[in-house]
């Protein structure tokens, strides 16, 4: 058995959350998907349609729209980038809200891997970890179909799979949190009137500029907002400075998120 | 004590100490306290397991055993009092205690999503051992579990007998140094119980110390070396099942069923027994030899609806110290 | 209290009973599903009725025959709603009365037969949806995308469409021994492209040539055709409607029958 040797950062944690063995969750997803991985795959499918549908349809009806730098864009390379942001909401929410509650409540997993070494923050790093993997594999797979019907522009779009795993990462730790406040199932209605709004409102479909200014400063709080904004900016390659912010937004975001799922985790399981 | 009984009383005062003293004990408790807001599941016990021995907690739902396990497991921070398992403090070296721990919890949470042998494998993984090493165990395992021929099935086809002997199985991958097996036995067909048992007595010959939970009187006169009776949140008699019954029972026990409209004549049992129970079907007599209790009951003019004659078990014992019985 | 002699009521009784059961149910529980059932569409019905709308303005009306885009999209909506909610009431609540929850062997263990409990299953999904309509319908007319009565008749479309979508999926599910697996790919596959691709946010002509005849199979196309022409915002002629309607009842028939003919398989009867 390797032994677990006390670490030096280990005071800056709780005492007996962590044991530094998250990769073994990633482990077992991966395992346990072995048998569901068509189904996981096909989760990519979904922007696509959406750009399909509503890239062609709608943008007959549309035409072009200004870009971020103030070119002009077809409407299909305008919804892209926000359906990729998007996409990585909605695989890491999912993740993290439904898949997670399962295993809290009803299988009770998280009770079984507390009679072993793993700690509450191990199993959260794990958890997040195997929902951002998945977002990755979604975000590169719709990547590669952008490239392919040339809504790509500029090299700086291959930055756009790091920060979707930002982004992935700050909505799965965020929807972790939040799924530990949840008494049952009915509770989760709460996720789909958090995250459709930001699907319809969060400029994804068109710019902030159709809405009066005060709704222009709520529509500015969303994260899935910041997140188009980012992915706007990297497929058309107007990158700027200001793109930081939108950056650091995430960076917080995700902090909060881990070390509040972490702490509840710990109040649920370690009563 | 709930019951205000001064023969049980007395005997409680003429026991001062009812925590042996042993020297290096696994498991060490003195004043241990678990509050849940105002509510106080464990309310100060003192308890020490020693190696090799099979240790029992015996009481009813709401006893305090599932709290005190649950602390003993590391998953529960103590509120008050002293607690060390395996030489460490629960609170503050969880991850480096459980290393060397098998818990069986109450309700079974296996892996749904990964095969039987997959159960055991990963489970293993998580207590940092070796693929190599994981996949030897397990075959073992599989094997102590009578499991082999369904280790590539998913959990859910398995039965209820064959998932506890899994869980079991898990709890075992790490070759811990004392299980936990918190109502290890419930909800289980008699057979299915009885071949756990049997797995038990295995491990206990091979050395393995064990912490078991129960509800069930036979399950503790059958498994455990000592046990400790709680109720209330406190341990209310400790010993060998022998030693406890010797203490606070007769060697028999006569049972008495009487028609539902006819309560039964008191007075007219009194005479004949050491102490009577009343339960709401029938009527206890406790006694040194039944038969005997029977014929002068008989020559008393008593007529019940049936008569039985039984040794003393677990089950007076409890009923005997808090005027309860145990199960449902 | 006067004593009575249980019996075995007559068929359609039997259904209304089953029924009866459902709502006595929807009644305590009516608001977990008021959020995805009456919210949903009013949150597509905001961000593209009037957030894309304003973006297009005057450029819809060719494509509306005139009419506000608002108002255009507003028939199409309720008939999504009622698909989407007709497919979701049939894929898991039906698994858990089979599986999970086991309610149809408790109903089915009365005189109650399988047919029954199929029949009363999606009578309730289509009051429900009745109901969700009807206040969707309220709100959508608060913020302007009403201008005639006629959209009372598009709420009897979009209750036709969700009806026939739902006898279909109650099929499927009946038909699933497995812990509802299969419901993603029903959900990714077929609902969602369904929602897409049938002319609810823009006109089927607007697709590539190849992708138009998958809209024809969409029972949410006939639908949407149906929900416009009755709201005055659809070119349909009286033709077209027929051959809509007939369609829809058809497909409702089929999902009717398979249901029957499973749940009795399944529950007896």
């Amino acid at each position: 058995m390797t032994a677990l040797a006390p670490r030096p950062w280990e005071w800056l944690l709780p005492a007996g959350s962590y044991a530094g063995r998250s990769r073994m969750l990633l482990l077992r997803s991966a395992t346990a998907s072995r048998r569901t991985w068509p189904a996981i795959l096909s989760g990519f499918a979904e922007p696509v349609f959406y750009l399909l549908a509503m890239g062609t349809g709608l943008g007959a009806l549309v035409g072009t729209l200004p870009g971020p730098d103030g070119r002009p864009l077809t409407y299909a390379a305008f919804i892209a980038p926000g359906l990729l942001a998007a996409s990585a909401m909605n695989g890491a929410v999912f993740d993290a809200t439904f898949n997670v509650f399962f295993k809290l409540r009803d299988s009770r997993l998280y009770e079984a891997l507390l009679a072993t070494p793993l700690g509450p923050l191990d199993i959260a790093l794990g958890e997040i970890g195997w929902a951002l993997l998945r977002g990755g594999l979604y975000a590169s797979g719709f990547l590669t179909v952008m490239a392919v019907a040339g809504l790509i522009t500029s090299p700086w779009a291959l930055l756009a799979l790091p920060v979707a795993l930002l982004v992935a990462f700050a909505f799965a730790a965020v929807g972790m949190a939040a799924t530990s406040y949840m008494r049952s199932w009915q509770d989760f209605d709460l996720v789909t009137l958090a995250v459709l709004p930001m699907f319809l409102f969060g400029t994804t479909f068109y710019p902030l500029s159709v809405y009066p200014r005060a709704l222009q400063i709520v529509v500015e709080c969303l994260p899935l907002f910041h997140a188009v904004e980012l992915m706007r900016g990297l497929t058309t390659g107007a990158v700027h400075l200001g793109m930081l912010g939108h950056l650091a937004y995430f960076v917080v975001m995700a902090l909060l998120g881990v070390t509040f799922a972490a702490r509840r985790l710990r109040v649920l399981l370690l009563r | 004590m709930l019951r205000a009984d001064p023969a049980v009383d007395e005997k409680l005062s003429g026991c001062p100490d009812s925590v042996p003293v042993m020297g290096e004990g696994l498991v060490r408790a003195r004043g241990l306290r678990k509050s849940f807001g105002a509510f106080e599941a464990v309310r100060g016990i003192d308890v020490e397991v020693a190696p090799g021995e099979v240790f029992g907690f015996l009481g009813p739902n709401g006893a305090g055993k599932s709290s005190t396990m649950r602390m003993i497991a590391c998953v529960s921070p103590r509120s008050a009092g002293e607690l060390v398992v395996l030489g460490g403090d629960p609170d503050r070296e969880g991850p480096r205690i459980r290393a060397r721990l098998g818990v069986v919890p109450q309700l079974d949470n296996l892996d749904a999503e990964l095969s039987v042998r997959e159960n055991l494998e990963m489970y293993g993984r998580y207590f940092g051992l070796s693929r190599r090493h994981v996949r030897t165990k397990a075959t073992e395992l599989l094997d102590f579990a009578q499991l082999t021929e369904r280790a590539g099935d998913k959990v859910d086809a398995l039965s209820g007998g064959m998932k506890r002997r899994l869980t079991i199985a898990r709890a075992l991958v790490n070759e811990p140094e004392l299980l936990l097996l918190d109502e290890p036995t419930t909800g289980l067909d008699p057979q299915a119980r009885h071949l756990l048992w049997e797995r038990l007595y295995r491990l206990k010959g091979e050395g393995v110390t064990q912490i078991i939970t129960t509800h069930y009187m036979d399950e503790a006169e059958q498994l455990c070396d000592r046990l400790v009776v709680m109720d209330g949140g406190v341990i209310v008699a400790e010993g060998s099942p022998a030693e406890l019954i010797e203490r606070w029972s007769t060697r028999e026990v006569l049972e008495l069923r009487f028609p539902s409209d006819l309560p039964p004549p008191v007075w007219e049992l009194e005479p004949h027994a050491e102490r009577v129970e009343l339960l709401p079907d029938r009527a206890l007599l406790y006694v040194a030899d039944g038969d005997r209790a029977q014929t002068a009951i008989h020559a008393a003019g008593v007529r019940p609806l049936s008569a039985l004659v039984r040794r003393s078990s677990l089950e007076d014992v409890f009923l005997r110290l808090t005027g309860r019985t145990l199960v449902d | 209290m006067a004593p009575e002699t249980a019996y075995a009521p007559g068929w359609v009784h039997g259904v209304g009973l089953v029924l009866e059961n459902h709502l006595r149910w929807y009644r305590r529980n009516w608001r977990a599903t008021a959020i995805s059932s009456v919210l949903q569409p009013l949150l597509f019905l905001l961000a593209f009725g009037l957030g894309f709308g304003s973006l297009v303005g005057s450029r819809a009306a060719a494509v509306t025959g005139g009419a506000e885009y608002l108002v255009w999209l507003a028939p199409a909506l309720l008939a999504m709603s009622a698909v989407q909610t007709g497919a979701f009431e049939m894929s898991y609540p039906v698994l858990a009365g089979f599986k999970w929850r086991r309610t149809y062997e408790a109903t089915t263990a009365t005189p109650i037969g399988g047919g029954q409990v199929a029949l009363g299953q999606l009578a309730f999904v289509a009051v429900k949806s009745v109901l969700t309509g009807a206040v969707s319908l309220l709100v959508i007319a608060l913020f302007g995308g009403v201008r005639s009565v006629g959209v009372l008749g598009s709420l009897v479309a979009a209750v036709l469409t969700g009806a026939a979508v739902a006898a279909l999926v109650m099929a499927f599910s009946a038909s699933r021994q497995d812990e509802g697996a299969a419901f993603n790919a029903l959900f990714r596959f077929v609902v969602l492209p369904m929602t897409l691709f049938s002319g609810t946010f823009f006109p089927i002509a607007n697709l590539p040539a190849w992708v138009q005849p998958l809209a024809w199979v969409s029972p949410l196309w006939h639908g949407t055709e149906l929900a416009r022409w009755a709201a005055g915002v659809g070119p349909a002629g009286a033709g077209a409607v027929l051959g809509h309607v007939a369609y829809l009842l058809v497909l409702l028939g089929v999902g009717i029958a398979l249901s029957v003919r499973l749940f009795v398989r399944r529950l007896g009867r």
